[in-house]
């Protein structure tokens, strides 16, 4: 199955609820998180794991990628939800609270042992890892390189702040350096940058402003813990019109520059330099991404 | 290798698109299914066959099984029973089992 570019939402549906599974994917979402962890009681862990792995494998959503968020890596759990996960063929496979890159390359090497074991292509399940807590944090870029599998990084901002013994705001000053860290790490391994949960799912306009900075900030998508979340996130990371048009003037600008053999090119009367031609490219390209004819 | 039932386990819940899955030691006396669906009519005879695939698969040939169906789908109805039987047996599901 081809991979689905955009990553803008992802959703969290609790494996422990088959209409909260089944429901999910008539949202507008890029990115479909099946979650056997902190949504799925203890007494419900052995149920929730057959339920996500019949459903991904009977009744996977068509256009969505498909995600398992699997239990702790030290938690009892984690030997069989591989197993299940695994065998079930999500895009991906999200490991809750990565602090180092051995964890990954364990979960990594597992993951190979029972693709090889199943007949399924070996590499073909990536990995997401959430970063969770201030160690994470300062061993992002570590854990963004430490194996082909990690295609994103995902910042979990209430138990960071608990590990940081920091209180948890909406004007989310206590993660800027988080949210930083991460974006710089994912950068730096060539991996995508996904933002932390708005927690307050009845506050739409709190939820405007903080995906507002989340782009502007670079991140390529956000966690979204209610479909309520979805399209005010996807529009968020969607260009508008404007921001389109701008872009398309400054690269005929760049383009026009280069037929002249001009060394500085102006738009407006401002200087275009690279860092802006790079960021016209992106607008263009996650325009592109969410269909737009550009 | 087949499992025994044990016990009586439940697994599922009364909300719509799941079943209440009831497993119970029934010796000797084959597979029966009691099934309360409002879509008995319908899909009932579909619901038992998945009852009995599941079973065969577990290759388990007697237990008492009722089922209490709020809509759920046929993965749902499987995973359902799949999670009864694993706790009425006291053993894991066997995963490599699925490798064909």
């Amino acid at each position: 199955m081809g991979k689905i570019a955009l990553k803008r939402t992802s959703l969290y549906a609790s494996g422990a609820s088959p209409v909260n599974l089944l429901q999910a994917r008539f949202y507008n979402e890029d990115c479909l998180v099946y979650d056997l962890e902190d949504s799925v009681p203890v007494q419900e862990k052995d149920a929730a794991r057959l339920l996500v792995y019949n459903l991904v494998k009977y009744q996977r959503p068509v256009g969505k990628y498909v995600i398992i968020r699997v239990n702790g890596i030290y938690s009892e759990y984690i030997d069989e939800d591989l197993e299940a996960a695994v065998r079930a063929c999500p895009d991906a496979i999200r490991i809750p609270k990565v602090e180092h890159a051995y964890e990954v390359q364990k979960i990594a090497k597992r993951i190979s042992e029972i693709e090889k074991a199943a007949g399924i292509e070996e590499g073909s399940i990536e990995l997401w890892c959430n970063i969770e807590s201030y160690l994470g944090v300062l061993n992002a870029r570590e854990i963004a390189e430490s194996d082909p599998r990690v295609v994103a990084l995902a910042l979990g901002a209430e138990d960071f702040t608990a590990s940081m013994k920091a209180a948890r705001t909406k004007a989310s000053l206590e993660i800027f350096y988080a949210r930083n860290a991460i974006l710089m790490a994912c950068r730096a391994a060539g991996v995508e940058a996904i933002d932390a949960v708005f927690s307050d799912i009845n506050d739409v306009e709190g939820l405007k402003e903080d995906v507002k900075l989340t782009r502007n900030l670079g991140f390529d998508g956000k966690t979204v813990v209610h479909p309520r979340q979805v399209d005010v996130v996807n529009a968020a990371f969607t260009p508008s019109k404007k921001e389109i048009n701008y872009a398309l003037r400054v690269l005929a600008a760049v383009e026009e520059g280069k037929r002249q053999h001009k060394g500085a090119v102006t738009l407006g009367g401002d200087m275009i330099d690279k860092p802006m031609e790079l960021r016209a490219q992106t607008t263009l390209a996650q325009a592109r991404a969410a269909g737009i004819n550009v | 290798m087949a499992l025994n039932i044990k016990q009586t386990a439940v697994a599922g819940t009364m909300e719509s698109s799941d079943v209440m899955v009831t497993v119970k030691p029934a010796e000797g006396q084959g597979l029966v299914i009691h099934l309360q669906s409002n879509v008995l009519t319908t899909f009932g005879d579909q619901i038992r066959a998945t009852v009995q695939e599941v079973f065969s698969d577990f290759g388990i040939r007697d237990a008492e099984v009722f089922l209490v169906d709020k809509g759920a789908i046929d993965c749902v109805i499987r995973a359902r029973v799949q999670a009864a039987i694993c706790r009425a047996s006291g053993e894991g599901f066997n995963w490599k089992g699925e490798d064909k």
